[in-house]
């Protein structure tokens, strides 16, 4: 069990950063957008096998369902499946190697001080990511954070409803000149 | 825990699923076909077979002998992944689903359910959600304005009564208390079938869902007058048979989610002594529900587009927010 238990872990693992990859590096915005769907739901299954199901399913209802459709709306709707040669900001690409180099760095010295973590790590009972404790949770613990986010998300909202109100201003002040 | 045999009885369990799904989606076809024909006062296809039973293997035959075009322009391998993954989630949306009580089959206790996960509906919701790329994909891959238009009303259309869909099942989801498939129904055979006790939520669940699978009357992706059949214009053969198999198996499915959620999904009269029985009731129930989505489509007129948005996002998205927070205080309030 270990065993295939290792080669399915290196399967996904090795599916989540080929997707991440092909998003960076795909020149067209559709493929990008698609190699992110498989990423979410790849990252999904490692939920699911993690004993979090719920955590899973939302997030390919909330990420794949939601918000990669909605991205791929709006590529399909403005025809910008085709990005540009050139880069948009000057320097960016070494920037990021640059900020690529640290994050190695970061990955290497985790490998190599994983050991010394002190004191057993608690194990969590197959209840713990059940929808009831995340709701039990949200609503007495994280009842603050949750509002905020909450009324963050009100406000977004209403901004974007806004946003596609047509401009007044100009025909009200002509209306009013004529009077 | 997981042993051989109970892999081969999840195995055998998929197969019987995806067997009936396909074979179902052929028969609601002509089922669809003649009692369409009824109501418009015409016979239907009548000729293959007894009744017309033989016209799906027809149907099949003629698409699979058909020529399959890619347009010039298109980008062929989105274009040939576009149908498949249309196919899949309507496939896999009915794993939750129980078809009956466990029974005992060949000296082994068998569950009549592939998987009762405790998070069922959002199951459904992460399925239902996810079958949207299909459409999209196929309208924008094909290289035809039309079928770009189609695909963008697709999703707009289905975004839009998503949401409405989603909060019709926590109707039911309150009052089972719990997100469990077959908690729902045992929660139904002790009290009533949902349909009495949330009938707001079945409404907007009835609407909502039928808006999902883009039917008459909110077919607007394929409207046939404006947009020539709307995502899947460009595809011929076995390529369209497949959107044509996703969308009756879709209907197939939102009719089983829709009997298990509110009609009590396999309960009914002396389903406690005979479990055979409980796959029997739930099949009738699917079958009727299938003629209900049917007699809608041959009773309304396709709706406007703009109209489909306001209904969607200023009718029914509030009723349904509505009917959540109503169903919830009712439930604290008893308890």
């Amino acid at each position: 069990m270990p065993v295939i238990g290792t080669i399915f872990y290196a399967f996904l693992a090795i599916v989540a950063v080929g997707s991440a990859l092909g998003m960076l590096i795909n020149r067209n915005a559709i493929y990008s957008a698609l190699f992110l769907v498989l990423n979410f739901a790849t990252v999904a299954v490692l939920y699911l096998a993690l004993g979090a199901p719920f955590i899973a399913l939302s997030q390919i209802t909330v990420y794949a369902g939601a918000i990669m459709v909605l991205f791929l709306f709006v590529i399909t709707l403005l025809g910008a499946e085709k990005l540009p040669g050139y880069e948009p900001i000057k320097g960016h690409r070494i920037v990021a190697i640059g900020l690529a180099f640290v994050f190695i760095a970061e990955l290497v010295l985790f490998f190599f001080f994983r050991n010394q973590v002190t004191g057993p790590i608690p194990l969590i009972g197959p209840e713990f990511a059940s929808p009831r404790n995340i709701g039990v949770l949200m609503f007495t613990e994280y009842l603050l954070p949750f509002e905020v986010v909450a009324f963050i998300l009100l406000s977004a909202t209403v901004g974007a409803i806004m946003l596609t109100k047509p401009e007044r201003k100009s025909t009200t002040k002509l209306s009013q000149q004529q009077d | 825990m997981i042993d051989a045999a109970l892999i081969w009885e999840w195995i055998i369990k998929s197969l019987i699923l995806i067997i009936f799904l396909t074979v179902g989606f052929m028969y609601v076809t002509v089922y669809e076909r003649r009692f369409l024909a009824r109501i418009q006062s015409r016979i239907g296809p009548n000729r293959a077979g007894p009744f017309g039973l033989l016209q799906p293997a027809a149907d099949g035959l003629k698409l699979i002998f058909k020529e399959e075009l890619i347009p010039a322009n298109a980008d062929k391998f989105i274009f040939l992944l576009a149908p498949i993954i249309t196919v899949i989630p309507a496939l896999i949306v009915l794993a939750v689903i129980p078809w009956g009580e466990a029974m005992v089959i060949f000296g082994r206790q068998v569950n009549l359910f592939i998987s009762d996960v405790n998070v069922a509906v959002v199951y459904i919701m992460a399925v239902t959600s996810i079958s949207v790329y299909g459409i999209t994909l196929a309208g924008w891959s094909s290289n035809n304005k039309y079928a770009l238009l189609g695909g963008l009303r697709a999703t707009a259309q289905m975004i839009s009564y998503e949401l409405a869909l989603g909060l019709a099942f926590m109707g039911p989801v309150v009052l089972a208390g719990s997100l469990s498939m077959v908690d729902i129904v045992r929660a139904q055979q002790s009290s009533l079938w949902y349909v009495v006790l949330q009938p707001a939520a079945f409404l907007i669940y009835f609407f909502a869902s039928i808006a999902e699978i883009n039917r008459a009357p909110f077919d607007m992706p394929e409207a046939e007058q404006e947009l020539t059949a709307g995502y899947h214009a460009e595809y011929s053969g076995m390529k369209f048979a497949l959107f044509f198999m996703a969308e009756y198996i879709k209907m197939i499915a939102i009719s089983t989610i829709g009997a298990t959620l509110f009609f009590g999904g396999f309960d009914g009269p002396f389903v406690d002594q005979i479990p055979w029985l409980g796959p029997i009731y739930l099949l009738a129930k699917v079958v009727i529900y299938l003629g209900v989505l049917i007699w809608v489509r041959a009773s309304w007129p396709r709706i406007r587009y703009d109209r489909l948005m306001q209904l969607g996002w200023k009718i029914m998205f509030p009723l349904a927010l509505l009917n959540v927070i109503i169903t919830a205080v009712v439930v604290v309030l008893v308890n």
